[in-house]
């Protein structure tokens, strides 16, 4: 199609808002624009399904994920912006809001919000818990009514008080789609009670997800991190300058034997990823300007703590196929079509899959970037976009083949050690657990105790449901055909929902952020 | 003799929970959602035909006719359920106590206990005796509670031999009357009720369940009983309202009507306006 052909598209789309198209119009244009100078292999690879860049654009003039320092923020007002520092609760509520919009990220939306209950409790001294309530409540509102968008995130725990009580409460109670929220437990320090609030939560609206906060806390500095977009987690006071993300099921196809896939495949694709993130972040540091901002001057983020996302996915598909391998390349007889054997099932499928992730984790440990947190990348285990087909995002069991939660468990937890940036698994329970919370609470105490970084429920019949980390309203998606929707996301899990069949199999999603080309 | 193994669920007792469904139960209920677990496999050998996957075959064990059935090949599509004769499964399986510990033992951290179901589990209650007590003997498991899952049949001299080892159980009232009782399952409810008294009693009634079909139990006409009868049971006992619906029925019981929310919700009412305040109503409707 014509370029114009595809603006006029846009223009006249019916269900698109003004805002909306202007978004499209603007990444058809970064689209036009000639791709950075990469290899012919790179370009091959891209071409090929088995490197992709997550439609971040051609010339990328934003990191993909910015995590400001809304503490330091709040302490020190702002020059560029015109504040002064927060004196009470109003005026931090005031100040976030007019930060939020000139925070970027790859959907122009900011991703994170901030550990909202430690930089606000310092304003909430002597103020009634009712009162509190009313400006939190309007704020929650406000957020999901001007950002519309499941990929803002917001972060509380793991100590018990009164913001993340209340935060927690009026999230029930609105079981809207945005904010998205991440609660950090950490068993030293969260009480038993709180932990199973949250849970509570997740029975009734999908949300919050609960962070491992010791196992995340470890693996960045005493700055701190945050949870952002889905389940990406990364240094705070800096983010992820890009994502590039590697199809293990198509690397897996190239593999003529499990040596042959360890010994040469993977590696070589490893590091084209390199050099496509090499080439994504130069760009973006050293001909973009954006590390020329008032964030980066007013030391709202440092420009040494972004690092490049490695992303992966179809763990799966790559497992299976490598495991229907024979030393000699030959394609064994297949097996019986039941999943015993496969992925997520078979004790040595599973092995053969925390073999993978330790070699990816050895290769992104050891290999330099130009631009990275302590001179790497960090690796992720990718949720997948909408236009993912026959493909499983990250390291999860493909859809309708889970085993019972926790058999589901057990087969992923020893993947979530190697994945820093975050690993995204959904786990879905049948609506049964709404009135059992305790159940919840014991599956994910289990969960994180036994490794898990994050632990992400979806119950089935939640008119809320999960797209890989967004939420959407199912029947937003039914309505969306018709009408359009008011949030961002929807036309991805609209999208999502047609590619994938997901609203046929269990109650769960993939799909991811932003494609340009969304609206055919 | 288990016809399921479930290592997860949430509406079989407080908390999370691993469930033994025992094979073979003394209840012939018209309404039964899970028939196949009635009655015991005799190696007729009916069923072996009918396998798509070749999961099933007539062997010889010890010189008694036996169905085998090969778990790997299974596609559970359930057509020996259909044709069985007996009311049974050839899909069970046979584990001792230490294999069902073993079992606890891996998934320990994900529950808060274990519930033995049926079928009627109290068929096989020498096997439940010994799994409790070696659960509460052994010090990794003994914080799991041991509950039974019942339609409270069993004899108060097999009551007395359990209690030492039980946390609690859940019993199914499932009707009023002596004769709607007897329309419905085929037997008495005399045992049920000195079951519900003495567990009542010794502070070990979990619950009591009520699967309400509309136009056949008596529950709404005996409500106030009923209602009087159930607060006597003190707040210690929820009264969990279950829905009769189609899924798994046979015969005569798939021209009973399906109970709907609202018929649910009128029952609770009633029930609530009567004092009985610890309901807890089904999370969804099928």
């Amino acid at each position: 199609m014509l370029l114009q052909d595809k603006l006029v598209q846009i223009v006249t789309n019916p269900q698109l808002s003004p805002k909306q198209k202007s978004n499209y119009l603007a990444l058809e244009a970064e689209a036009s624009l000639p791709y950075m100078p990469i290899s012919t292999e790179v370009k091959a690879a891209m071409n090929d399904g088995i490197i992709c860049d997550m439609f971040e654009g051609h010339a990328p003039f934003k990191p993909r994920y910015v995590l400001p320092d809304y503490a330091r923020y709040l302490k020190q007002g702002s020059e560029y912006l015109e504040l002064s520092p927060a004196q009470d609760l109003d005026e931090a509520l005031n100040a976030l809001t007019i930060l939020y919009h000139h925070v970027p990220s790859v959907t122009n939306i900011p991703v994170y919000l901030g550990q909202l209950d430690d930089i606000l409790m310092p304003f909430t001294e002597g103020m009634d818990a009712e009162v509190l309530y009313r400006k939190l409540k309007l704020f929650w509102i406000m957020l999901d009514r001007t950002l519309p968008d499941a990929f803002m995130h917001v972060n509380i725990g793991p100590t018990d008080n009164i913001i993340c009580r209340t935060l927690l409460r009026i999230d029930a109670e609105l079981k809207q789609v945005a904010p998205n929220l991440t609660f950090m437990y950490d068993p030293s320090i969260t009480p038993d009670d709180l932990l199973l609030l949250a849970t509570t939560n997740i029975c009734h609206c999908s949300k919050p997800h609960i962070a491992n906060y010791p196992l995340h806390a470890s693996a960045f500095d005493e700055r701190g991190f945050g949870i952002v977009s889905c389940y990406n987690a990364l240094p705070l006071a800096g983010g992820a300058n890009t994502l590039v993300r590697l199809n293990l099921k198509e690397v897996a196809l190239k593999a003529t034997s499990i040596s042959d896939f360890f010994d040469a495949v993977l590696p070589n694709y490893c590091s084209l990823t390199f050099e496509l993130i090499e080439a994504r972040s130069a760009f973006l540091h050293q001909e973009s300007h954006f590390f020329d901002c008032f964030l980066v001057k007013e030391q709202l983020i440092d420009e040494s703590r972004f690092a490049p996302m490695f992303g992966i996915y179809g763990m799966a598909e790559a497992v299976n196929i490598l495991q229907s391998l024979t030393a000699s390349g030959e394609v064994k007889p297949a097996k019986h079509s039941s999943y015993g054997h496969e992925y997520g099932h078979d004790t040595d499928a599973n092995q053969l899959g925390y073999r993978i992730s330790a070699a990816l984790d050895a290769i992104v440990k050891s290999t330099p970037v130009v631009h990275g947190y302590h001179g790497r990348a960090l690796l992720h285990s990718q949720g997948g976009i909408s236009l993912d087909k026959d493909v499983t995002p990250g390291v999860r069991i493909p859809y309708g083949t889970e085993p019972n939660p926790i058999a589901h468990i057990q087969a992923l937890a020893q993947h979530h050690q190697y994945y820093t940036a975050g690993i995204s698994d959904i786990l879905t329970i049948d609506e049964t657990v709404k009135s059992n919370p305790q159940a919840m609470f014991q599956l994910c105490k289990a969960a994180l105790e036994l490794g898990f970084r994050e632990f992400t429920a979806n119950v089935a019949s939640n008119d809320l449901m999960r797209v890989t980390g967004y939420m959407v309203k199912r029947s937003d998606i039914e309505a969306f055909k018709q009408c359009g929707s008011r949030l961002n996301t929807t036309g991805l899990a609209a999208e999502a929902a047609v590619n994938t069949g997901i609203l046929q199999r269990q109650a769960r999603v993939i799909a991811h952020e932003h494609s340009p080309c969304v609206f055919e | 003799m288990v016809s399921q193994l479930l290592p997860f669920s949430c509406v079989d007792g407080p908390g999370s929970r691993l469930v033994l469904f025992l094979q073979g139960c003394n209840y012939q209920c018209k309404n039964c959602h899970n028939p196949h677990t009635i009655g015991f496999c005799d190696a007729c050998g009916d069923c072996v035909a009918t396998c798509p996957d070749n999961a099933l075959t007539l062997i010889n064990l010890y010189n008694k006719p036996r169905i085998r059935w090969d778990s790997e090949r299974c596609s559970q599509c359930d057509n020996c359920l259909a044709v069985c004769p007996k009311q049974a499964s050839p899909k069970v399986t046979h584990y001792t106590v230490e294999e069902i510990l073993g079992i606890l033992h891996s998934q320990r951290h994900f529950i808060n206990g274990i519930t033995v179901s049926g079928g009627e589990a109290s068929l096989q209650l020498p096997f439940i005796i010994a799994l409790f007590q070696a659960i509460k003997a052994s010090k990794p498991l003994s914080h799991l509670t041991c509950m039974l899952d019942t339609n409270g049949s069993l004899s108060l001299t097999g009551w007395h031999k359990l209690l030492p080892f039980l946390d609690g159980a859940m019993v199914d009232l499932k009707a009023w009357q002596q004769d709607t009782h007897r329309y419905i399952t085929g037997r008495d409810n005399h045992a049920v009720f000195k079951s519900i008294q003495l567990l009542a009693k010794q502070q070990k009634l979990y619950e009591v369940r009520l699967l309400h079909i509309p136009s056949i139990t008596d529950y709404e006409e005996e409500i106030d009983a009923l209602a009087t009868y159930l607060l006597l049971l003190g707040p210690d006992t929820r009264v969990k309202l279950n829905a009769f619906h189609h899924h798994g029925v046979v015969d005569d019981a798939l021209n009973w009507p399906s109970c709907k929310q609202a018929d649910i919700e009128r029952l609770a009412a009633t029930l609530a306006k009567r004092g009985v305040t610890n309901l807890t109503l089904p999370s969804c409707y099928i």
